[in-house]
C-alpha cells in the first residue's frame, strides 16, 4: 500500500507536469523535498537527544512503571497483547499524555521509544504488529486537548477570542479518534478470523 | 480560560522536567550518567529516519508542485458545493493528511484572507487542531523500527483522517454556523 501510494504520487506528479509542461517546478520540487527531509530529521536530533535521556532518568527512577500501572485499564483495552508490566506500556501511555497536552515535542521520542519496545515483542520484525498499528492509529488521529499551534496563529492575526476553537477542536478530535479506535478494533478482529 | 491554556502550556515541560529528576534523585539513579546514557539513543534514532523521511517528502514534493492536487480540488468542488461544503477548506482537507507544513500554510493563508473569526478561519482553525499528518506519523514511527510491511495501518489512519474532517465541519456548523 506504502509503495504504491509512494509510487503513484511521483508518477502522477511528473505526468501532470509533463502535460501541463510544468517540467521545471519537478525539478526544484525533487531537491527541495530531499533537503526538508533532511532538515527535519536534523531538527529531530536535539528533540530526540533530550527527552530520550530525561525519559531514562524516569524509566530507571520507576516512574514509567508507575504511570503504566495508573493508566492500566485503558492500556489494556487498547493493547490487549502487550503485557501490561512490559516498558512499551509506559512508553505508549506517555506518548499519549504528551499528545494530549499538545506536547508534539515530547511526544514524538515517546512514541519512538514505544515503537521500540513494540518491536522487542514483534514475532515479525519486518511487518508492522496490531499494538504498533494502534498506537499509529492513536498518533495520526491525535487526541489534542490544547492546539497550541493554531492557538498562536489566532492570536497572530488578532483574533477577538483565540481560543474559542479548542471546543470544537476537543469534538472534532474525539471524533477522528472514536473512528480510529474503532477501525483498528475492527480490523484486528477481521485479521484474527479470516485470513 | 485564556490564561489557564497558557499557563499549562507554560509550565507543562518545565514541571515534567522537576518531577523527572526528583525521581531520579528519592530512587538514587545518577541522574546527569542516565541521561547521557539514555540521550545516546536520540542521534541514531533521527539518523535511521533520514532515508524514509526524504523518501516521502521527495514525493509529496513533486505531488504538489506538479499541480495534480489542484486538478483534483477542480475536479471535486462540484460535489462540494453541492453537498454545501465551502470549497475554499478542500485543500487543507486533502493536504492535511500528507504534509504538515503545507497544511500550516492553508490554514495561515485561510485565517490571512478571511480572518481568525470568520467561519472558514474558525473551520481551518479546528481541522488543523484536530487531525495530523498520517504519512508523517507512519514514516517517522515506522521508519525508526524498520517496519516496511505497514498492515492496515494506512487504512485506518486515512479514514481517521476523513472523519476528522467530516467532523470538523459538521461541528463547526452546528457551533458557529
Amino acid at each position: 500500500m506504502v509503495n504504491v501510494i509512494w509510487m503513484g504520487l511521483i508518477l502522477i506528479g511528473i505526468l501532470v507536469a509533463a502535460i501541463t509542461g510544468n517540467m521545471e517546478a519537478i525539478n526544484e520540487a525533487a531537491f527541495e523535498g530531499a533537503k526538508v527531509g533532511v532538515t527535519i530529521c536534523f531538527g529531530l536530533i536535539s528533540v530526540l537527544v533530550f527527552w530520550l535521556g530525561m525519559m531514562k532518568i524516569a524509566e530507571e527512577a520507576g516512574l514509567l512503571r508507575l504511570f503504566a500501572r495508573a493508566l492500566g485499564p485503558v492500556g489494556r483495552f487498547l493493547f490487549p497483547d502487550v503485557p501490561k508490566d512490559s516498558p512499551a506500556m509506559g512508553y505508549i501511555l506517555s506518548n499519549m499524555s504528551a499528545n494530549l497536552f499538545g506536547l508534539g515535542n515530547a511526544a514524538t521520542p515517546m512514541g519512538i521509544k514505544a515503537m521500540e519496545e513494540l518491536q522487542k515483542i514483534n514475532p515479525n520484525k519486518d511487518q508492522a504488529s496490531p499494538a504498533m498499528i494502534t498506537l499509529l492509529a492513536l498518533n495520526t488521529s491525535s487526541i489534542t486537548l490544547i492546539p497550541t499551534t493554531i492557538i498562536a496563529i489566532r492570536m497572530n492575526y488578532e483574533s477577538a477570542n483565540p481560543v474559542e476553537i479548542v471546543g470544537t477542536t476537543i469534538l472534532a478530535t474525539m471524533c477522528s479518534t472514536v473512528v480510529a479506535i474503532l477501525l483498528d478494533k475492527w480490523f484486528r478482529y477481521r485479521n484474527r478470523h479470516h485470513i | 480560560m485564556y490564561n489557564m491554556v497558557t499557563t499549562i502550556s507554560l509550565w507543562a515541560i518545565p514541571a515534567i522536567i522537576v518531577l523527572i529528576l526528583l525521581a531520579g534523585a528519592v530512587n538514587r539513579v545518577p541522574v546527569y550518567e542516565t541521561f547521557v546514557e539514555g540521550a545516546k539513543d536520540g542521534f541514531d534514532t533521527a539518523i535511521k529516519i533520514i532515508p524514509h523521511l526524504v523518501g516521502m517528502m521527495v514525493a509529496v514534493s513533486i505531488f504538489r508542485a506538479s499541480g495534480a492536487l489542484d486538478y483534483i480540488i477542480k475536479a471535486i468542488s462540484p460535489i462540494l458545493t453541492a453537498l454545501q461544503i465551502p470549497a475554499e477548506i478542500v485543500p487543507l482537507a486533502l493536504i492535511r493528511p500528507i504534509s504538515g507544513t503545507g497544511a500550516l500554510a492553508i490554514t495561515t493563508n485561510i485565517i490571512e484572507n478571511f480572518g481568525p473569526d470568520s467561519f472558514l478561519g474558525r473551520l481551518a482553525s479546528t481541522m488543523q487542531g484536530s487531525t495530523d499528518t498520517t504519512l508523517y506519523v507512519m514514516t517517522v514511527y515506522f521508519g525508526a523500527v524498520g517496519i516496511r510491511k505497514v498492515g492496515y495501518a494506512l487504512k485506518v489512519g486515512l479514514w481517521a483522517d476523513i472523519a476528522g474532517a467530516v467532523a470538523a465541519i459538521v461541528i463547526v456548523t452546528l457551533v458557529f454556523g
